[in-house]
């Protein structure tokens, strides 16, 4: 599976550096370094461009430089506009509130009505799911839909980005974007101090459902070394376990994230006063923290955003050696 | 326990006082187990230890660290507590909505109460906490309340001498009326799908004690009038005409009942989230093991069906610990299969 993403992501890589190169050709000329938006013969389309999720990879074409795109995904959202494909989108779902000034539009991308996405006249759709038969319907009427689901990884989200690079015509600043991406979140890594074997708990819920390590958001605590106390949990299988509460304070975490202070109001006090989560460590050292949850999860550029809020979180509370 | 089932069937007054015993000792065990197994690994012999240290004049070195005993104290029993009073409160409620419209399948899901709690608590938790700290539970008694009575009220104006079938189907109308506002609300604050997802599934709190509190009066109160009610519970079964004859009034008595029953119903419920099929599993087990008489089917429905969910809550919190399974899923993948053993056995005795 990780060999057809590898052979995938190798494939992209090769195709974007020979576009990068082709972009610096036309930019000799004294044309501008991106492509401008009159520019209807953009060479690169027809496109084709891997949909779906790692390991059930599906293939879609886009005839032409898309120009009225609706994104049905926050995290696409924010691809679009790193990878400087704003200036093409009509539309965003309800959810998409990044960057600022987005398209907003009541759509749902959870319960996507293809009528409503349809009268925005999109030539291409983004969405995270298929859910309502999505793909088929929007087909049905000739549009295509790049589909990009939940990243399991940092590398499916880098090459999520470059996908929507190249069905969008920005091959060259998706590669940029994601370069800088994995620069910055190394950088955050590299900043901080080696804080291995400490444990945390990424609170998803105040009912303690949790990420593992096998998420994207389990990856980036994984860089800097931190142990997740939900890995004896997502054992079979599942990477999103709801923790018993005893399960949590017995494993007594270094550090407790909290990706429930926006949509239920749990705030570190809240989690002091937890009945039997007094005598934790992370409450004791300060070791509670509240997330963005936005920028937690959705696994678009901001994820350095996500990496930097931990670095500055175990810089803080490394232990004195 | 084949052999006692038929025997008991066959005679349910002799054992009507071991019968008891043995409810209680069950309970009993069940709450014992509930202490005792958990994902943190405490030892038995700690936990035993801590528990006979709590009894008066008695003083014995547990050996657990602070933690274990906060994980003890304020983790597992509130949750063993809190596992039985909503067991026994909708066992006791089932027993209680089935006698006063005298039909085996009314449970608080077929007569509104559970979907209108479900649409109360899902409004609460849209709301994000606006409405102060209290607004799940109280929205989902307000939903409760209101469900029964839109079922009462629709049922009753229909009712005639069909009057407990046209109340159950009612109820089935407005269950399906508030389920779908409930997911149109769900769908419009997909943000919060998790909260309500989790809520739907039902899960024992872990909230300590405070939660335990919160439900305990109503709990007293919903419990306490069923128990008072259980003979006039037996005068119902005759038929109405026969119980006003005896002088009860048939109307007051149910309303009675079902206000008594709703109340419990709804305050677990909002704390809890939906825990189903012990409403209509209990009362069926206490019937087919000990007649159906209420001066026994009420109490031994409350002490089984607090053993039940206790039980449940284990298996919920074993299956895959560390991690957890919703209770709700235990008691259905336990429930719906014994409900089916329960009424292939009351046609063949019928």
């Amino acid at each position: 599976m990780s060999h057809h993403l590898a052979a995938r992501s190798g494939a992209l890589l090769l195709a974007a550096s020979l576009l990068a190169a082709c972009g610096q050709a036309d930019a000799g000329d004294g044309s501008a370094d991106r492509p401008s938006s009159d520019q209807t013969t953009d060479a690169s389309f027809p496109v084709t461009v891997a949909s779906g999720q790692e390991g059930d990879l599906t293939e879609i074409t886009v005839d032409a430089r898309p120009e009225s795109i609706v994104s049905l995904s926050p995290t696409a959202t924010e691809m679009l506009w790193a990878v400087g494909a704003g200036d093409q989108v009509v539309a965003v779902d309800d959810q998409s509130d990044h960057p600022e000034g987005v398209p907003s539009t009541k759509l749902s991308g959870y319960e996507p009505n293809v009528e409503a996405i349809l009268g925005h006249a999109p030539d291409l759709v983004i969405s995270a799911g298929d859910s309502g038969d999505l793909v088929a319907g929007l087909e049905d009427a000739g549009v295509p839909t790049l589909l990009l689901p939940s990243a399991s990884d940092l590398d499916e989200a880098y090459a999520q980005i470059e996908r929507v690079g190249a069905a969008t015509g920005h091959v060259a600043e998706a590669a940029q974007v994601v370069a800088e991406t994995q620069q910055g979140v190394e950088e955050a890594v590299a900043s901080a101090p080696d804080v291995s074997g400490l444990t945390y708990f990424h609170e998803l819920s105040p009912d303690l459902y949790t990420a593992s390590s096998g998420t994207f958001i389990g990856e980036v605590y994984g860089l800097f070394g931190l142990e997740n106390i939900a890995d004896a949990a997502a054992k079979d299988g599942d990477l999103y376990p709801k923790l018993s509460a005893e399960y949590v304070v017995s494993a007594d975490p270094d550090f407790v994230l909290l990706a429930d202070s926006e949509c239920c109001d749990i705030h570190p006090e809240d989690v002091a006063e937890r009945a039997g989560w007094k005598g934790l460590d992370a409450v004791e050292n300060g070791g509670i923290i509240e997330l963005d949850e936005d920028v937690t999860s959705r696994w678009g550029p901001r994820v350095v955003e996500f990496a930097e809020t931990i670095a500055a979180l175990v810089s803080e509370h490394a232990p004195a050696n | 326990m084949g052999d006692l089932a038929v025997t008991a069937v066959a005679s349910p007054p002799r054992l009507r006082v071991p019968g008891f015993v043995a409810a209680s000792a069950v309970a009993l065990a069940a709450a014992l187990a509930g202490a005792l197994v958990g994902p943190a690994g405490l030892t038995s012999r700690g936990v035993l230890a801590e528990l006979v240290d709590a009894l008066p004049l008695v003083s014995v070195d547990s050996g657990l660290t602070p933690t274990q005993q906060a994980i003890l104290w304020q983790i597992r029993l509130p949750r063993v507590v809190l596992g039985a009073l909503v067991g026994a409160t909708l066992a006791s409620a089932g027993a209680a909505y089935q006698g006063a419209f005298r039909n085996p399948l009314a449970d608080p899901y077929l007569l509104g109460v559970s979907s209108g709690a479900g649409l109360g608590a899902t409004l609460g938790i849209v709301s994000g906490g606006s409405l102060g700290p209290f607004d799940i539970p109280l929205l989902a008694f307000g939903g409760g309340l209101l469900g029964v009575a839109a079922t009462y009220v629709l049922g009753s104006s229909v009712g005639g001498e069909g009057g407990a079938v046209a109340i159950v189907l009612a109820g089935v109308a407005v269950a399906a009326f508030f389920n779908a506002l409930q997911s149109f609300v769900q769908q419009r604050y997909d943000d919060s799908l998790l909260a309500v997802y989790s809520w739907m599934m039902g899960r024992l709190s872990t909230d300590g004690w405070s939660d335990v509190l919160l439900v305990l009066p109503y709990v007293l109160v919903s419990c306490g009038v069923i128990l008072l009610h259980r003979r006039a519970l037996d005068v119902l079964a005759v038929g109405d005409v026969e119980a006003a004859s005896l002088g009860i009034d048939p109307a007051r008595v149910r309303l009675v009942l079902v206000l008594a029953a709703t109340l419990g119903t709804a305050a677990v419920v909002s704390v809890s989230g939906l825990i189903g099929f012990v409403g209509v599993v209990v009362p069926h087990a206490v019937r087919l093991l000990f007649g159906a008489s209420h001066r026994t089917l009420v109490p031994m429905a409350l002490l089984l069906g607090a053993a039940f969910v206790v039980l449940s809550d284990i298996a919920a919190r074993s299956a895959l610990a560390p991690a957890e399974v919703p209770i709700g899923v235990v008691t259905a993948v336990v429930g719906a299969p014994f409900f089916l053993v329960v009424l292939r056995r009351n046609r063949a005795a019928a």
